[in-house]
């Protein structure tokens, strides 16, 4: 049988010198052709800008909030905003600017953090259970069922009054919550993807188990992983503010975004701006996420790419 | 007159990346009672232009720009999609590549035989379901009586492929597109297909459009036959012409790439790089179940340096006997020896070890290429797993597999869905060569590809055995290529070696009736010699 020349779409295109140079002055990370194509969707950059500008200012508001956020005045009581205070105080004239710069500051560290713990759980159980599979894999998700069952408010209770108020606990507590879900998720994902013959050529190259999650696994199921993500990190921030409500989470003067709320609603007649204010940096960041999410969703997915 | 008659037919797409002429004015005939073949590969525009007579190709992007096609007095590119419902499914109907997909799983084959009967006829139910047991008769299902009430997953692909036929016969069609019908299959059960379709066409005088990428495939039952290339008829003619005396460059290239030829074998015996004795590897072992046994009591040796195909057909064990080799599947008894080492017991690193001199290539090359890493982590993966390049040299390895393999270097950064099915492979084989494997283990490379390209990609599996002195497995279900490709073949029915011998005495002396009936199954050998 003879080779055909120039049929078809097959034809390697002859080696070419510049292309060789132009490949050398590139990485090949899948990060790196993520970030190249994140950079062109104006929505993820803005809700990554204002991700970034709340992180900072979270992170600085001991130095730049315009008051303390214990200082109190009692006499001037619920004003709206002004000069001096632009978003208006608290019944307890408390600045309500300097109260939501450092609520913000509880609430993304709640956020992330309980996220990134139920991110880093949730996957590697997860994928670990689909990957190794059989009687391994029923044992670990009769766990994850027996954990769902668990009322959750009891599970924080006891938490609570076992170790104190604490909110290292409080991320923790919800992490160990949040993971579950994350878990199934990639489980599916992960059993799926491993009758892919590309699976198969991992191990007939003599990579190890951990190798193949880590490299062809996880890469694959990152898109509803990303999704959920973004899901959860608001889902989290609300349950915060449903504990603090509570009594368990975070207690006054230190406050957070879904305290505000919570105390907002409860004035809104008389002082919306106590309402307004809180909800619309929670809405601000929860619509930054979810920009964000989407488009790393479409970032990571190398075949969206239309270059 | 003719019963389709397409003229000046103009076909394009209207992507981001401008106009893609599709169909570029082509004009073909189609008899009734005869079969006309439409012949190009991926991307040639055959399954467009026919797609586009019934209106099933999506507007926009796609337009028609021009050109006619009258059908019975009507121009078909003039009706509103009314109109043509009333002609497709009734007067043109269609089959299709993978029969599995266009039938509902959920179903019964006689609920969905007996619908359009139902519907379209306004029989009652029992009478039609007698006549839906009677076409299942006429397309050779065994038994219609009781198979009639099973769902699609209990019948084989073949056997799909009869129920389709069937489905498309219903409505006694004057015009049957048959759009890579057989490319599924089998050889053997492809053989039984296309006798099916030649004596249907036969009986009911219909007119056949059948679409393939294979000239071969078309060459026992085309009365007619049309050439396509870059949405352009290169060359039409009757088949005979067509064999014995192709004008235009690009079918003569085509009918070259129809595997022919035995391959010339040295007769130096070099000795057994692999020994497999007595392996059995059964699957679905349980308390109270009966397993299956893929492979039963096998025993074969492959020598250093030699290539042997393995031939069966579907659900024969020889995929399973190929990843039993390379302890990818778990065996369940016997002994499978590398080199002298025995690689039954051996776990962990003594594996992961032994894993980079045995290799394997897969048949799907869009499922055997992980989607999120480029060219340039594919193959730099198995080169630093086992040390063969550094972080510092691994560039220039990888250049140098792609070198090997006919890639453009410039291609290194891109990711595997911007590759054809050819260029794929050719990574796949790429990155089975990396850890400088001595045998490899190649199951059915080429049969998801283009008779085209599966002539290039053979020829380079050939030459880089030669370059790096491979052993080679060669596993498929077409003998033609096999023969081509294989220094000795060995033919596994059921899990069990029937026949094993050189190409030749395989070919000019089969012992068994089920290698003579595989023999039997090759297309086109009346016509191709």
């Amino acid at each position: 049988m003879t080779s055909i020349e120039n049929t078809g779409n097959d034809n390697p295109v002859p080696n070419n010198k510049i292309s060789d140079i132009a490949m050398a002055e590139q990485g090949t990370s899948l990060w790196k052709d993520a970030w190249a194509r994140l950079k062109k969707n104006r929505m993820a950059l803005f809700g990554l800008a204002v991700l970034v500008l709340f992180s900072l200012i979270a992170l600085l508001t001991p130095w730049i909030a315009p008051y303390g956020y214990e200082q109190q005045n009692l006499d001037l009581g619920a004003t709206p905003p002004s000069a001096q205070h632009w978003l208006g105080t608290d019944i307890f004239g408390r600045d309500l600017m300097t109260l939501i710069m450092y609520g913000g500051r509880i609430s993304l560290a709640v956020g992330f953090v309980a996220t990134a713990v139920a991110l880093l759980i949730g996957v590697t159980y997860g994928a670990l259970a689909g990957y190794v599979g059989g009687r391994t894999d029923a044992a670990m998700m009769r766990l994850v069922d027996i954990l769902y069952a668990l009322p959750f408010m009891i599970f924080i209770i006891l938490l609570m009054v076992v170790f104190g108020r604490n909110l290292l606990l409080l991320f923790l507590a919800i992490g160990m919550v949040e993971w579950l879900t994350m878990a199934r998720i990639m489980r599916s994902q992960v059993q799926a993807l491993r009758q892919q013959e590309f699976v198969e050529a991992a191990v007939s190259l003599g990579l190890g188990p951990v190798a193949i999650i880590r490299k062809h696994l996880v890469p694959n199921a990152l898109g509803p992983i990303i999704v959920y993500t973004t899901l959860t990190i608001p889902g989290v921030m609300l349950l915060e503010a449903f504990l603090s409500f509570l009594g368990l989470g975070i207690q006054p003067p230190q406050t957070s975004w879904g305290l505000l709320i919570s105390y907002g609603a409860e004035t809104m007649e008389e002082f919306p701006w106590l309402l307004i204010f809180p909800g619309l940096a929670l809405a601000l960041t929860l619509f930054s996420l979810n920009f964000l999410g989407d488009g790393l969703r479409d970032a990571l997915d190398v075949r969206s790419s239309k270059d | 007159m003719s019963l389709l008659n397409v003229q000046n037919l103009k076909v394009s797409f209207h992507t981001r990346n401008g106009e893609v002429k599709a169909v570029d004015d082509i004009s073909f005939t189609v008899e009734t009672g005869k079969i006309t073949a439409i012949i190009g590969e991926s991307g040639s525009g055959k399954s467009v232009a026919c797609y586009s007579l019934l209106g099933l190709i999506p507007m926009p992007p796609g337009k028609i720009e021009g050109g006619s096609a009258v059908f019975e007095g009507n121009d078909l590119l003039q009706l509103s999609e009314s109109e043509l419902r009333h002609i497709r499914g009734r007067d043109i109907a269609m089959i299709f590549q993978d029969p599995m997909t266009c039938l509902n799983p959920y179903m019964t084959i006689g609920h969905q035989l007996m619908e359009p009967i139902v519907y379209h006829k306004g029989m009652a139910k029992t009478e039609a379901r007698q006549h839906a047991i009677e076409l299942l008769e006429e397309v050779g299902i065994r038994d219609p009586h009781s198979t009639i009430d099973s769902y699609p997953h209990e019948f084989s692909g073949g056997m799909r492929q009869r129920v389709m036929i069937a489905m498309a016969l219903i409505n006694e069609p004057k015009l049957l597109i048959a759009d890579e019908p057989t490319t599924a299959l089998d050889v053997t059960i492809q053989a039984q297909i296309l006798k099916l379709m030649a004596d249907l066409q036969k009986k009911h005088s219909i007119g056949i459009i059948f679409i393939s990428h294979d000239l071969a495939v078309v060459a026992d039952i085309a009365d007619q036959i049309i050439v396509m290339k870059k949405g352009k008829v290169v060359e039409h003619g009757d088949r005979q012409r067509i064999f014995k005396n192709a004008q235009h460059p690009y079918t003569r290239a085509l009918l070259a790439a129809i595997p022919a030829g035995t391959k010339v074998v040295s007769e130096t015996q070099s000795e057994a790089l692999i020994s497999i004795r007595n392996l059995n590897t059964w699957f679905g072992q349980g308390k109270n179940k009966e397993p299956v046994k893929a492979i039963k009591d096998v025993s074969l040796d492959i020598r250093k340096g030699e290539i042997l195909g393995l031939v069966g057909e579907s659900g024969s064990g020889k995929s399973t006997l190929g990843r039993s080799i390379l302890r990818l599947v778990p065996i369940t008894s016997g002994s499978i020896s590398f080199d002298g080492i025995d690689l039954t017991e051996m776990e962990g690193q003594s594996l992961k070890k032994m894993r980079s001199r045995m290799q394997m290539i897969f048949q799907d090359p869009y499922a055997s290429l992980n989607p999120r890493m480029s060219v340039y982590d594919t193959l730099a993966e198995p080169l630093l797993l086992h040390k063969i390049e550094t972080k510092k040299t691994v560039e220039q390895g990888v250049l140098k597999l792609m070198d090997d393999v006919g890639l453009a270097r410039g291609f290194v950064r891109k990711y595997p869905h911007e590759f054809s099915g050819g260029q794929r492979q050719r990574i796949a084989i790429g990155r089975a060569l990396a850890t400088r494997p001595e045998f490899i283990v190649a199951d059915e490379p080429v049969s998801a590809l283009d008779v085209t390209i599966q002539a290039q990609i053979l020829d380079l599996m050939l030459d880089l055995g030669k370059e790096y002195g491979l052993t080679m497995l060669f596993v498929s279900h077409d003998l033609a290529v096999v023969k081509h490709i294989a220094d000795r073949i060995v033919v596994l029915y059921k899990g069990e070696i029937v026949e094993q011998g050189s190409g030749k005495e395989l070919f000019e002396n089969p012992q068994q009736e089920y290698t003579r009936q595989l023999l039997q199954s090759i297309p086109g050998r009346a016509l191709l010699g």
